[in-house]
């Protein structure tokens, strides 16, 4: 009887884990797309007409299986890179991506080299 | 050792002005030019009577098709409704209507009054189709060849310049 009860609390447990797995990923879907006839908002931010329907379209989508990258792949190819707050890399934002790890290798560099030079010194 | 650090300052600073002058000089609005050259897939339009589905098959049918997106509620529509029905009088153009959102009574009533320039009539009532043709507010128009290629897009209400370009493209042959 204990077991039962046991497995019963398990399943339920996992089903409320399952469904608030499913919750974070549409609302973090949902904050890096942005509105685009609203004022720096994100969908998630927004009630916009156009918000809302989006929001719909993202849950059908959930729905049909579409993974976070599909859905994303999905909308920029209808509305461009725009719509999304994070675009992926392409060669139009490469230096915008690539740049900081670049100063941080140059600073790096520049550390190193000043921090061996003082010790030659010293 | 000083010299690369003043090198380097100095590229960081001409970097920074040429980010500077290139944000201050780019096109701050959204632009749909991008779709230009698109093929439209996945086409599943619900008729505006509830029997037929047109799908890319429908589309392809024409030579040229106007996608527009439209509703009675929207005011910008019934200004560009006379150009509406100036194309539909031309022999390579068909235009599909989508009805966006709107109540059939009312799409009606305002067909009835300002005249039906649609070959095809469909109907969106969640606006999630319209996703599909990357439409965020109405009207907007799509210009399609029977290959379901974008030639033209047009966001917000149609005008005699409009009218003219489309007229260009569907007479150029």
């Amino acid at each position: 009887m204990r077991f039962k009860i046991l497995l019963i609390i398990f399943f339920l447990n996992l089903n409320i884990n399952l469904h608030a797995n499913e919750l974070v990923e549409e609302s973090k879907i949902h904050k890096n797309l942005r509105c685009l006839v609203c004022q720096g908002q994100s969908i998630a931010d927004s009630n916009s007409d156009f918000a809302l329907t989006l929001k719909m379209v993202v849950k059908d989508l959930i729905d049909q299986g579409k993974t976070e990258d599909e859905i994303y792949s999905f909308l920029s190819d209808k509305y461009g890179d725009w719509i999304l707050y994070k675009p992926k890399i392409n060669q139009g934002n490469l230096l915008l991506w690539g740049l900081p790890y670049l100063a941080l290798i140059i600073g790096g560099v520049i550390i190193v080299f000043l921090i061996r030079k003082s010790s030659k010194k010293a | 050792m000083q010299k690369i650090i003043k090198s380097i300052i100095v590229f960081l600073f001409i970097f920074v002005l040429l980010v500077f002058y290139n944000s201050l000089n780019r096109e701050t609005n959204y632009s749909t030019d991008y779709l230009v050259g698109n093929k439209l897939t996945n086409i599943n339009l619900k008729s505006f009577d509830d029997n037929k589905i047109y799908t890319s098959e429908d589309i392809q049918k024409s030579r040229y098709t106007l996608i527009n997106f439209w509703a009675s509620w929207c005011a910008p529509c019934r200004i560009e409704h006379p150009y509406l029905m100036q194309l539909s009088k031309e022999k390579n153009l068909k235009i599909l209507g989508v009805n966006f959102k709107d109540k059939k009574i009312n799409a009606s009533k305002f067909l009835n009054e300002l005249g039906n320039p649609y070959y095809y009539m469909a109907k969106d009532t969640t606006g999630k189709q319209s996703v599909n043709f990357g439409i965020y507010g109405i009207p907007e128009s799509i210009l399609i060849d029977n290959e379901t290629i974008v030639l033209k897009k047009f966001v917000g209400p149609l005008n005699k310049q409009n009218l003219n370009d489309i007229k260009e493209i569907i007479n150029s042959l």
